[in-house]
């Protein structure tokens, strides 16, 4: 996979608040950010042959009768939920390489009005397995990862001081990028007197809850030449993981050694042998931020600290984009930017490596993407330019 | 200082199948049960097809004593949805069952003072009848420092 395809096209709708995309409905969000990517990458919308998608994905036979796409040779999506977000690219790509379509998009999208994602799991259909954590009131994920967190802190020391950094870094690159949707500076003090929703994370431990669409354009790295921007070459891209993590939280019996992670290392190993880049070679890392002790894990899954010193790690200053050696989430993620289902963290890698970004890594050649922290597959992205 | 409550009622949605039915049907008797390979002797939990070691089909049921050590826990204190907020604070946690091999439940601390929560807290299990399903979910209190006596 390493160099044979690259993003060309890259398209996103506002981020709008909860349920503020009305009247335009999801489809309509869908359409216009698989347009406004076909604009950006200098193709035509007839050039789409193909769709490659994750968390559920999209109707391509009505966005094939909506857009006016005469064909498609692929439509695919990734089982799981956000965890594919990275992992779609992948999926693009070797659809791409193995010659069943030239040109995929990879579309992510949501809208809140009727179901908040902060609650999803409490509209979950009974099943025989959710009978199993239904009546503990985990209405929602961030609940469920309070469970990962508390057991973090106990075995590592990890504290609450550490999530508030990792708040406080990603936040900071969100206040100078206009499309952010919280722009004012967080304190350590604003931090410690928000609400506690599920104890250990507290309001500013949780992302936000956007409206929202981001798709991008896959082609190969031949046809990648010759159009309107700098390509973004996909070194690499893996999704799966362990039994170990499994449906992860909603399971809760994941292997001690397992559970205070994101599970993501097997993954990780994957992708760096693919790629054939270590950890230290990564300028700019776009880790799924849907809670901030996540974060922590991932950064200790993908190689960046030790197991376990994840906390020491962003307590350091490590993260942060001044003065950090691994400036994370640089448009200000999915806790200060917006929600996109992971695809904002795709966007953001593909402008910095365009060296377009508002938050600019300077000289930044190679980007991290992580999909989130959920049932498997999870899944990670190497992007150079 | 407050006391880990229950969450709400409503959340609970049983279905069953028949790998899970004898857990569930055993709730009614206030009885908890583990899942054991027949052949192995691996536990899971919740029950499942096939044994994830060694494929069987075969299940045998094993009658645990509700001890329990709390694994993980989190204290909800606001209310994301409606309905929730008569319920606050409860706390969903992570349980390991004592005689199950480390196999865990997902469930809540009840009637606890919320500052003695502790992760490796022993808690033992309590009984909440759900008449209108003809079931009990299993959830779990403090162990009492000295017996009553």
């Amino acid at each position: 996979m390493r160099d044979a395809t690259a993003i060309v096209g890259l398209g996103a709708t506002p981020y709008y608040k909860r349920g503020m995309s009305a009247p335009q409905t999801l489809e309509e969000l869908v359409g216009k950010t698989v347009l406004a990517a076909v604009q950006d990458s200098g193709l035509q919308v007839r050039d789409i042959d193909g769709f490659a998608y994750f968390a559920g994905g999209f109707d391509t036979a009505l966005l094939v009768e909506t857009l006016g796409i005469p064909e498609i040779r692929f439509s695919a999506t990734l089982t799981g939920t956000g965890g594919g977000s990275a992992g779609a690219i992948g999926l693009a790509a070797a659809a791409i390489i193995s010659g069943q379509a030239d040109v995929v998009v990879c579309v992510g999208a949501n809208q809140q009005g009727a179901q908040r994602f902060g609650a999803i799991t409490s509209a979950y259909p009974a099943t025989p397995e959710n009978a199993f954590f239904s009546a503990s009131g985990l209405v929602g994920p961030g609940h469920m990862f309070a469970l990962l967190a508390r057991r973090h802190m106990h075995l590592y020391g990890t504290t609450r001081e550490d999530f508030a950094e990792v708040a406080m870094a990603i936040r900071a690159n969100a206040v100078s990028n206009p499309n952010a949707t919280l722009r004012q500076p967080l304190t350590r003090e604003d931090y410690f007197k928000a609400p506690m929703l599920a104890d250990p994370h507290c309001l500013y431990d949780f992302c936000l809850e956007n409206d929202g669409a981001v798709a991008v354009i896959v082609t190969s790295a031949e046809r990648a030449r010759d159009l309107r921007q700098r390509p973004v070459r996909v070194l690499a891209s893996h999704h799966g993981g362990g039994s170990d993590w499994g449906r992860s939280i909603y399971w809760m019996n994941m292997p001690d050694e397992t559970f205070a992670s994101s599970g993501h290392t097997m993954v990780a190993r994957r992708l760096y042998a693919a790629a054939g880049v270590d950890p230290k070679d990564i300028d700019t890392a776009q880790i799924y931020d849907h809670f901030t002790s996540q974060v922590i894990m991932q950064l200790e899954d993908y190689g960046f600290c030790d197991k376990g010193e994840g906390g020491a790690f962003v307590r350091s200053g490590a993260i942060r984009r001044e003065g950090g050696s691994l400036p994370i989430n640089t448009d200000g993620g999915q806790l200060s930017c917006g929600y996109v289902w992971g695809m904002t963290h795709v966007r953001e890698a593909v402008e910095q490596l365009r060296g377009t970004a508002v938050n600019q890594v300077p000289g930044a050649q190679l980007a991290l993407v992580t999909g989130g922290p959920s049932v498997i597959p999870v899944s990670g992205l190497i992007l150079a330019n | 200082m407050a006391l880990a409550r229950r969450p709400p009622p409503e959340l609970f949605k049983l279905a069953l199948n028949r790998w899970t039915q004898p857990f569930w049907e055993a709730t009614r008797q206030h009885r908890l049960l583990l899942a054991r390979c027949a052949d192995c002797g691996h536990a899971r939990m919740p029950p499942t097809p096939f044994c994830p070691r060694c494929q069987s089909q075969h299940l045998r049921w094993q009658e645990l004593s509700g001890a329990a050590t709390v694994y993980s826990f989190t204290v909800v204190e606001r209310a994301i949805m409606p309905g929730m907020q008569d319920h606050l604070p409860y706390v969903p946690a992570v349980l390991s069952l004592a005689g199950a091999d480390g196999a865990r439940l997902i469930s809540n601390v009840v009637d606890v003072e919320l500052s003695a929560i502790r992760v490796d807290m022993p808690v033992q299990v309590v009984w909440d009848d759900v008449p209108d399903q003809q079931v009990a979910i299993p959830r779990f209190t403090r162990v009492p420092e000295h017996p009553v006596r």
